[in-house]
């Protein structure tokens, strides 16, 4: 109980960052803000390897694999997308 | 002790990921954000590596490498066209990624011995139910873009019931599984209800309407991860889930009111379903509307002081961006002031149109939102209105209920001096109903596809 108390505090919190760090974005950078934030969304990578690499059984490394390839494209995708985008914003004087 | 350095390295990685976010509210420090975000993810996942109960290694190995070589294959060779449908398959992924993990969870949870407690088994549920939403959700709306499921909204016929009774289903399954955690039947049937779900949301939404799609899922694949958390006990993964689920669901408000409609409004309503029949255009058009040729516009467009350009769909779709860009920096030689502006939900996503510019090397400080550039219509000569067309329909203004745009804001292009209008055919817009701007007394139209006709303006204002 005290441990759900805790993450649910962490998650309400980091709503909070979420809401003023991302109020002060642009309409201008709303595509790479998007991708951007889509790249971090796949942090999930994070669970999908110890899923994957703790061998439980055949269906859980199985499981764990298509997910670990799947936040794969969705993390290197993401972040590689948003950097080729943003290199485009440029100020021509 | 390793377990704590872990958990420090987690805390860096998540802030790293603040910083990178707020990093994007400049274009000057946009690129070191994203970079500072890649880093801390590169940070997880190798951390992540030294976790005790990974046994094996090869499998996330060809996991992660195959995932990354279709990752940077995809976000190399991808047209900017075709973002959204991208970003529609990059959330979808995230989010079914997240399904799996909490299956997977549960299974190695019952599979040692124990029963998971109550917490993590509402946590997988949450995660499974809105992870498969996210995926199907996702590869609809892919479709859509992609033009392989109709643009057109597709009304089932009873979908609202059938949406309350999968809906309840649902529950029902989540119920089970938190009453009996041994029910893993339970948990696996949540995900293949919650396909169906996310497909039926998503088929009866037009594709005018996918920015708001595309920025909900974006918020849903961030819940997930967030609570895929709350199951594996990860405070990193709330926090950047978080943070996502958020940055989504700002850009969901901002995009609805946009158009000023509710999110339900924007989900439920089945808007662009109907089209505007010939008679009811007939009478709105019959001899207004006056045509130009390329000729007229390019005098109009040198002897102009300032002119605006107006960008929409219709400019991605016929990729006159280039053609577009020739154009501003010939127009710019000859001294004339150019802008654009952009309207929020131009495009089939948020930002569409500045990426697309941006790409052709339009500086960013040209690049004007609606609130800014709306005031300096009335000193501006010339708009030039390519692919676009609800986002600037006077019809928006009148509050009458029955007109599907009915009080959203728009580009208030009819002050200007002169308008000319660059479109195929008088056929209306996603709204699927006729623009009075076309037959208003400032207006003139020049009927051709918007790259065609760019080149064309270019050549003759160059001559």
């Amino acid at each position: 109980m005290e441990a759900l108390v805790i993450a649910l505090t962490i998650f309400i919190l980091a709503i909070f960052v979420g809401f003023e760090v991302i109020t002060k974005v642009p309409p201008l950078l709303h595509t790479p803000l998007m991708s951007g934030a889509n790249a971090i969304s796949g942090i999930t990578l994070v669970g999908a390897i110890v899923a994957a690499g703790a061998e439980e059984s055949t269906l859980t490394t199985i499981l764990g694999f298509i997910a670990v390839f799947m936040a794969s494209v969705n993390v290197v995708g993401g972040f590689l997308v948003t950097h080729r985008m943003l290199g485009m914003f440029r100020k021509r004087e | 002790m390793i377990e704590n350095l872990v958990d420090l390295a987690y805390l860096f990685s998540a802030i790293l990921f603040i910083l990178g976010l707020r990093g994007l509210s400049h274009p000057r420090t946009a690129l070191r954000g994203n970079l500072m975000g890649a880093f801390g993810m590169f940070l997880a996942v190798v951390v992540t590596l030294l976790d005790q109960s990974i046994v094996g290694f090869y499998l996330i190995i060809a996991g992660l490498v195959s995932g990354g070589l279709v990752g940077t294959l995809l976000a190399l060779r991808v047209n900017l066209t075709a973002m959204p449908e991208l970003v529609a398959v990059f959330n979808g992924f995230g989010g079914g990624a997240s399904a799996l993990i909490a299956g997977a969870a549960i299974e190695g949870i019952l599979l040692s011995g124990t029963q998971p407690d109550i917490q993590i088994t509402t946590a997988s549920t949450v995660s499974m139910l809105i992870g498969s939403v996210t995926l199907f959700g996702s590869l609809v709306a892919f479709g859509k873009l992609r033009g392989i499921v109709t643009e057109r909204p597709l009304l089932i016929p009873l979908r609202h019931v059938v949406n309350v009774i999968l809906a309840l289903i649902c529950l029902g399954l989540v119920g089970w599984l938190v009453i009996d955690p041994t029910a893993i039947v339970a948990l696996w049937a949540l995900g293949a209800v919650a396909a169906i779900l996310g497909i039926l949301l998503v088929v009866p939404i037009g594709g005018a309407d996918m920015p708001v799609v595309i920025s909900l899922l974006n918020s849903y694949s961030g819940l997930a991860a967030a609570a895929t958390g709350f199951v594996l006990g990860n405070n990193m993964l709330i926090i950047a889930g978080s943070l996502v689920g958020a940055a989504g669901f700002i850009l969901t408000s901002l995009m609805s009111r946009a158009m000023n409609r509710s999110l339900a409004n924007v989900l439920f309503g089945g808007v662009g379903a109907a089209i505007a029949s010939v008679s009811e255009s007939d009478m709105v058009y019959e001899g207004k509307v006056k045509s130009a040729s390329v000729g007229e516009v390019a005098v109009l467009a040198e002897d102009a002081r300032r002119v605006v350009i107006v960008p929409g769909y219709g400019m991605a779709v016929a990729q006159a961006q280039y053609a577009v860009r020739d154009l501003t920096n010939l127009l710019e030689s000859k001294g004339v002031e150019v802008e654009f502006a952009i309207h929020p939900v131009a495009g089939r996503m948020p930002g569409h149109m500045n990426v697309l510019l941006a790409e052709v090397d339009i500086s960013y400080d040209k690049l004007k939102e609606m609130d800014e550039i709306n005031p300096s219509f009335i000193q501006t000569d010339l708009v030039l209105v390519i692919g676009a067309n609800d986002v600037v329909n006077p019809m928006a203004r009148e509050s009458d209920s029955s007109i599907p745009i009915a009080g959203m804001p728009i580009l208030d292009v009819d002050m200007a001096r002169a308008v000319v209008v660059i479109k195929r055919s008088l056929s209306p817009g996603f709204a699927g109903i006729p623009n009075p701007l076309f037959a208003a007394d400032n207006v003139l139209m020049l009927f051709g596809d918007a790259k065609k006709v760019a080149m064309d303006l270019a050549n003759e204002i160059g001559r």
